[in-house]
C-alpha cells in the first residue's frame, strides 16, 4: 500500500501541452476520482502515473518514492483499462496468470494468487474460456481479476464502466466500491460520469483543458463549488445557471435582479461584494428549489415537458435563456399544469461572477 | 416477371457471359494436363486431342532422366519452407517495429521500403546477382538461393498493417504487467497476426516456388536446381522432350494448386485486410 504524490506535473506533445502543472495528493488507501469531459487530460494524467506515458515535467513519487523514469511494471501498480484488454487468444486463466508467468513467478504462488482474485470476484466457474465467450460484465471482471494478482500498492482504472450497459454499470460499481473495501489499496479511478465519480470517490479532482478545477470529497463538492464549471460537473440533473444583475451590495448582502424572471429580486449574504451593475451568475440546483412563497423570491415559468419518474419529477421549462431550467418536484401526479411558480432559497443560491469564479 | 424470374434471368446472362472466359483460362491448364499424358509424337500430331493419353510415367521417367526432376522438386521444397518461415520472422519483426514503436527516422524507413515496391525486380536482379556471385563469390549455396530474396517490402508492410489494427491497450497491459517487449511480441502480437501469417505464408511460398529468374541466374550446379530451373534447362537441349516438360510443369503446379483451393479463405481474407475497418 502506498500514498501517491504529484508535483507540478506537465503533460506535452511538442509544443501543445495538454497538462498543466497539476499537483495533487493522494493518501494510502484512499479511492481518488479524475473526473471531467473528454479531452480533459484525465486518461492521460493516470496513464503518466502508470508509466505509458513520458512526464514533460513535474514529478510523480509513488509510496515516497519518484518513479520518473520508472518502468510501469517496477511502479507497483496495477491497471484495468477501458477496453479491457483482454488477450483474446488466452483463457480467463491464462489471461490471469499471464504477466506472473511471463515473469518467472513461482507457480505455486502464481496458482495462489489466480485462485485468491477468481474467488474475490466469483469468475471461479469461467477459467477455461475465452474473453469472447464471456458477457461484458465478466470480461470486465477479468480484466479487474488480472490487476488483483499483481497484489499492487495502486490500483489505476481508466473508464472501467464506460463500455456496459446502465444496469450492468450499477452493478459493477458496487462490486468496484466493496473491492475496495476488501482490499483497502490506494484507487485512482478515471471516469467522465460524474456519478461514479459521487458514488465511488473518498475524493474527486475535477478536471477541465489540463488544469484541475477543485479537489474535495464529493459532498464538498456538490454544497460548495468554487466555479461554474464545477457547479454544473457535479450533481445530476445538473445545476441550473440563471442570469443576473446585481442591483445592491453593502459588504455582507447583495441584492440581485433575474434577468427575464419579471424582475424577481434574491437577497443574499455576500461579503465578497459584486458592485452593483455587474452582471452574474445565479446557480439552483434542481432539487433545491421550494414551494412558491417559501424562498427568498419566486419565479414563475412555462412548463414544457414533465417527466414523470415516479417518486419524484423533472419539469423542464423555458426561461428565456439557451438551456431550459430543470425544476426537482416530489409529488409527480400535479396534472396538466402550464405554468409554475417556485420559490428560490437563498441558502441554497450559489452566484458566480462574470468569470466563472464563485463569490461567497 | 416476378423477382426470382429475374434473379434467375441475370444469373443465366452471367453466365453465359463468364463461362468462355473461363474456357479461355483454363484451356491452357487443360492442355498442359493432356500434354503430360502423351508421347512427344502425340502432342505433334496433326490431329487435335482433347483428353488424356496413357504416358504420363514415361513422360515423368523421362524428365527424371534428364534433369534429375525429383531432386529439383526436393531443392524447390527446401527453399520455399526455409525461405518462407525466415522471411515471416523477419517481416513480422520489422512489420511491428514500424507499428509499435517511436523511433528517429521512422518515416523514412518506411517511406524507403514502400520506395522499393516501385522498382521492378529487372531493375535489382543485375547488381543483386554482381554482389551475390561475384563480390561474395555466393554462387551456388542454399544462402545464395534463400537469403538475397529473403527481404519482401510487401510482406513487411502487410504485418505492419496487421499489427496496427491491434487495440494498443493490450500491449499497454502486458507492459504494466513486467512483460518484456519481445515476450508481448512473441505472445501476444504473433498469435492475434496468425490469418495475416497464415495468408502471407502463402503468398511467400508461392513466391518462391515460382521464382525462375533468380535461381536460373544464381545456380549453375545442376544439383542447386530448384524446379522451374530444372524444366526450363530442357528446352535448350537438341532433342527437347515437351512430354516431360508438361508432365514437370504438372507436378509443380499441382500441390499448389490443391494448396490454394485448401486455404484460399486464408490468401483471399489476407489479401483484403486493411481494405475495410
Amino acid at each position: 500500500m502506498a500514498d501517491l504524490t504529484l508535483k507540478s506535473v506537465v503533460k506535452r506533445y511538442g509544443t501543445f501541452e495538454i497538462v498543466h502543472g497539476v499537483s495533487l495528493g493522494i493518501e494510502d488507501g484512499e479511492f481518488v476520482v479524475f473526473v471531467g469531459p473528454s479531452g480533459c487530460g484525465k486518461s492521460t494524467l493516470l496513464r503518466m502515473i502508470a508509466g505509458l506515458e513520458d512526464i514533460s515535467g513535474g514529478e510523480i513519487s509513488i509510496g515516497g518514492r519518484v518513479v520518473n523514469d520508472v518502468e510501469p511494471a517496477d511502479r507497483g501498480i496495477a491497471m484495468v483499462f477501458q477496453s479491457y484488454a483482454l488477450y483474446p487468444h488466452m483463457t480467463v486463466e491464462q489471461n490471469l496468470s499471464f504477466g506472473l508467468r511471463m515473469n518467472g513467478n513461482p507457480k505455486e504462488d502464481t496458482d495462489r494468487r489466480v485462485k485468491r482474485a477468481a474467488q474475490i470476484l466469483r469468475i471461479d466457474q469461467l477459467m477455461e474460456r475465452r474473453p469472447k465467450q464471456l458477457s461484458g460484465g465478466q470480461r470486465q471482471r477479468v480484466a479487474i481479476g488480472r490487476a488483483i494478482v499483481r497484489e499492487p500498492q495502486v490500483f489505476l482504472f481508466d473508464e472501467p464502466l464506460s463500455n456496459l450497459d446502465a444496469e450492468l454499470r450499477v452493478q459493477m460499481r458496487v462490486e468496484i466500491a466493496r473491492l475496495h473495501k476488501e482490499l483497502g489499496v490506494t484507487m485512482v479511478y478515471v471516469t467522465h460520469d460524474q456519478t461514479e465519480a459521487m458514488t465511488l470517490a473518498d475524493k474527486i479532482v475535477v478536471l477541465r483543458d489540463g488544469n484541475v478545477e477543485q479537489i474535495g470529497r464529493p459532498l464538498d463538492l456538490y454544497d460548495d463549488p468554487e466555479n461554474t464549471f464545477v457547479a454544473g460537473f457535479v450533481g445530476s440533473p445538473k445545476m441550473n445557471f440563471l442570469a443576473g444583475r446585481v442591483v445592491g451590495a453593502d459588504g455582507k448582502t447583495a441584492t440581485i435582479e433575474l434577468v427575464n424572471q419579471h424582475e424577481a429580486q434574491l437577497k443574499l449574504g455576500l461579503s465578497d461584494a459584486p458592485t452593483p451593475g455587474e452582471e452574474v451568475t445565479v446557480g439552483v440546483r434542481p432539487e433545491h428549489f421550494v414551494d412558491a412563497g417559501k424562498g427568498a423570491c419566486d419565479i414563475t415559468v412555462d412548463i414544457d415537458v414533465a417527466e414523470h419518474l415516479g417518486s419524484t419529477s423533472y419539469v423542464y421549462a423555458g426561461t428565456g435563456s439557451r438551456e431550459p431550467l430543470i425544476i426537482e418536484r416530489e409529488e409527480s401526479r400535479h396534472g396538466d399544469e402550464r405554468r409554475l411558480t417556485v420559490g428560490i432559497p437563498a441558502k441554497r443560491a450559489f452566484v458566480f461572477a462574470g468569470d466563472g469564479r464563485r463569490l461567497r | 416477371m416476378t423477382r426470382s424470374g429475374q434473379n434467375r434471368l441475370r444469373s443465366f446472362t452471367l453466365h453465359a457471359l463468364l463461362a468462355p472466359l473461363a474456357v479461355v483460362w483454363l484451356f491452357p491448364l487443360w492442355m498442359m494436363a493432356v500434354f503430360s499424358t502423351m508421347p512427344d509424337h502425340g502432342i505433334f500430331s496433326s490431329d487435335v486431342v482433347l483428353w488424356f493419353g496413357t504416358s504420363f510415367t514415361d513422360n515423368v521417367r523421362n524428365l527424371q532422366a534428364d534433369t534429375d526432376f525429383m531432386r529439383a522438386l526436393t531443392v524447390s521444397v527446401f527453399v520455399g519452407v526455409v525461405y518462407t518461415v525466415l522471411s515471416v520472422m523477419l517481416t513480422s519483426m520489422a512489420g511491428w517495429a514500424l507499428a509499435r514503436y517511436r523511433f528517429l527516422g521512422k518515416t523514412a524507413v518506411l517511406g524507403i521500403i514502400l520506395g522499393t515496391i516501385t522498382l521492378p525486380y529487372f531493375v535489382v536482379v543485375i547488381p543483386q546477382f554482381v554482389m551475390v556471385a561475384r563480390d561474395f563469390k555466393l554462387a551456388n549455396t542454399w544462402f545464395a538461393l534463400i537469403v538475397p530474396p529473403l527481404f519482401n517490402s510487401l510482406g513487411v508492410l502487410f504485418m505492419r498493417q496487421s499489427f496496427s489494427m491491434m487495440p494498443p491497450d493490450l500491449f499497454d497491459a502486458a507492459r504494466v504487467e513486467g512483460v518484456k517487449e519481445w515476450r508481448i511480441f512473441l505472445y501476444v502480437a504473433l498469435p492475434l497476426a496468425r490469418p495475416t501469417i497464415a495468408a502471407l505464408s502463402i503468398i511467400l511460398f508461392l513466391h518462391s516456388w515460382n521464382n525462375y529468374l533468380w535461381p536460373l541466374l544464381i545456380s549453375s550446379d545442376r544439383s542447386m536446381f530448384t524446379a522451374p530451373v530444372a524444366l526450363g534447362s530442357l528446352v535448350g537441349l537438341t532433342k527437347v522432350s515437351w512430354g516431360g516438360i508438361m508432365a514437370g510443369a504438372v507436378l509443380l503446379t499441382g500441390p499448389m494448386l490443391v494448396v490454394f483451393l485448401l486455404l484460399q479463405r486464408h490468401f483471399i481474407a489476407g489479401i483484403s485486410a486493411g481494405a475495410v475497418k
